[in-house]
């Protein structure tokens, strides 16, 4: 194929993956929306005023840019899984496992779509927080780089997950019994300073903080973390992950008998 | 002449150890409308998953075109328009988008895929059905599909695995209609089939697979005059109740207006009317009795069998 025709077939399968979500969008990008309203309802005004300040920040403040992540994190991750499952239980996987295109294309054309949902969800949650709480952008690149890789990440880890399911119980234990857990305890609601010490040591081997503290960088300039730790964490579970879902492609496993 | 499609030696043991195929081989030359007939679990829909490589091989090689499916995958697959034998597309996509998407995974860009998707719906009598859901179409029409879709990219080999199971009559004639017509513009055809007429109407060229093997690899036109006799059943204008006598052929009345006659090869059916008719037998009709390959094909399988117990 020529770089050109690759690209056709990238931009095809991003096209269709965005579709897919839009189409259904009550079931895809109105659910976060709700469910991140209701959490600065209650944490934010109810609770939150409580609570008084987090790390000198108002506590609706401190958790805003967690609460982006959290909806990026498990709406990428559940993009990707649930259609590329999908494809392979309707077995319309098949329609690019026969065509010329390269497994590298297949992969980018669903991290790509996950990336969309991750894209149009935070943007969403973004604006509903706008009502709650006065967002200050302190690092726009910071932010917006975050944001992408984290999306990343997670639209390779469901695509993973997608490719070792055999059913439909198979795409949600993971979100339920590690994503779920990983994400509440990633630092959102609280600086891990506030913890005993054996648990803030035993956070720091959660993914999940490395990247609610560097975008919380982005918002409000604090971070329990360095940086360039949680950057160098973020893109080395990308390469991990994007080589060995390479890997389960280039073996057709779960979609080549 | 190029080949379509050679196969060397295929093997083929899945995972939970039971071999598919035995190292079958198999040429196919480019123009050709081929059949691959076999009882089911033969191993036929395995070689097709295989030369589009849905299926793994276990060792053997396939070519399309010259290149091969390995080293040269990506045009070797350019060259393969796959039909496959159970439907395996998005049934929440509208079938207008399911042709212009399998396009792009080939990389033809949007604008040119729409203008084959229409020539196509129109073609295969879809155009009505472009913005329905898959899921609305009836059991016909989604073949139809898998065959538009087939050929989105226009390939120069079509495989098509039992094409026209739980396709009515009519449909399955403007079907091969239709297949007709593509292999005369130069396509190359493969296809399996249960349907012993089916074969014989469409394919210069057939092979025949059991158990992994291929036990038959011949033209259509060689297979026929195997025939040592056929069986015809003759609709008679008068009753009759003596049997006629006509030597060399073995008659037997079903009714009395209903005559079996079993012809050997070297009798022609000349003789077997001038005798009726100089006993004012009157004939409105005839047929064969069962399609004349089907006794051949079942002599062939329990052939196979034998040898298969015998090793
Ligand atoms: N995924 C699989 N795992 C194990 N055995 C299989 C698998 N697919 C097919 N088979 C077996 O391989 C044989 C050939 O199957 P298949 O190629 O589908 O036959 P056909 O298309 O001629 O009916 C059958 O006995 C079938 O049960
Ligand atoms: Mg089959």
């Amino acid at each position: 194929m020529t770089n050109s025709e690759k690209i056709t077939a990238f931009r095809t399968i991003v096209v269709k993956e965005f579709l897919r979500f839009i189409r259904i969008w009550v079931q895809t990008v109105l659910p976060p929306v709700i469910t991140t309203a209701l959490y600065f309802i209650i944490f934010g005004n109810l609770i939150g005023s409580q609570i008084g300040d987090m790390e000198g920040f108002r506590y609706m403040d401190y958790i805003v840019p967690g609460l982006i992540m959290m909806a990026v994190i498990t709406n990428s991750y559940g993009n990707v899984v649930s259609s590329f499952y999908g494809s392979k239980f309707q077995r319309n996987v098949e329609e690019m496992l026969v065509s010329p295109m390269p497994n590298y294309i297949i992969l980018c054309g669903y991290v790509a779509g996950g990336v969309a949902r991750g894209i149009i969800v935070g943007l969403a949650v973004t604006l509903i927080s706008m009502l709650f709480s006065e967002l200050h952008v302190y690092n726009g690149w910071v932010l917006v780089s975050v944001f992408i890789l984290t999306s990343i990440l997670f639209s390779l880890a469901g695509f993973i997950n997608a490719v070792y399911a055999n059913s439909f119980d198979d795409i949600s234990i993971v979100p339920t019994f590690v994503l779920t857990p990983l994400t509440y305890l990633g630092g959102i609601f609280y600086s891990i300073s506030l913890l005993p010490e054996f648990w803030q040591t035993a956070s720091l081997a959660n993914p999940i903080l490395y990247m609610v503290n560097a975008f919380r960088y982005g918002f409000l300039g604090i971070t329990d973390i360095h940086l360039s730790v949680s950057y160098t964490i973020i893109i080395v579970f990308i390469i991990v992950l994007y080589s060995f879902s390479m890997h389960l492609l280039n073996k057709g496993k779960g979609i080549r008998t | 002449m190029t080949k379509a499609l050679q196969i060397k030696d295929l093997k083929k043991i899945y995972d939970n150890g039971f071999t598919a195929l035995k190292g079958v081989s198999l040429d196919v030359e480019e123009g050709d409308f081929y059949a691959l007939l076999g009882p089911n679990g033969a191993g036929k829909s395995t070689i097709i998953g295989i030369i589009s490589s849905l299926v793994n091989k276990t060792s053997g090689s396939v070519s399309i075109f010259g290149d091969n499916t390995d080293n040269d995958f990506a045009l070797a697959r350019t060259y393969l328009g796959l039909v496959p034998q159970e439907f395996n597309f998005n049934v929440f996509e509208p079938i207008g988008e399911i042709l212009i998407n399998q396009a792009g995974y080939y990389g033809i860009p949007r604008a040119k895929a729409e203008l084959k998707a229409d020539e196509l719906l129109h073609k295969l009598g879809l155009w009505e059905k472009r913005l329905d859901m898959a899921r609305q179409l009836s059991g016909g029409m989604k073949r139809r599909l898998m065959i538009a879709r087939a050929l989105m990219h226009e390939p120069r080999l079509l495989i098509l695995d039992e094409p026209t199971a739980g396709v009515d009559i009519e449909i399955r004639h403007t079907m091969w209609e239709f297949l007709k017509e593509i292999n005369a513009q130069g396509t190359t055809i493969i296809l399996t089939t249960h349907y012993l007429e089916e074969a014989e109407n469409l394919c210069r060229n057939i092979g025949i697979i059991d158990h992994g093997t291929l036990i038959e690899n011949t033209s259509m036109r060689e297979l026929i005059s195997r025939l040592q006799q056929e069986t015809f059943v003759l609709d008679l204008g008068n009753s009759i109740t003596k049997l006629p006598d006509v030597s060399g052929c073995n008659l037997t009345l079903l009714d009395d207006h209903t005559l079996e006659v079993i012809l050997p090869r070297e009798r022609a059916v000349n003789d077997l009317f001038s005798y009726l008719t100089k006993h004012d037998i009157k004939v409105l009709s005839m047929r064969n009795k069962t399609n004349r390959l089907e006794q051949l094909f079942m002599d062939m399988l329990d052939k196979s069998e034998a040898r298969g117990n015998a090793s």
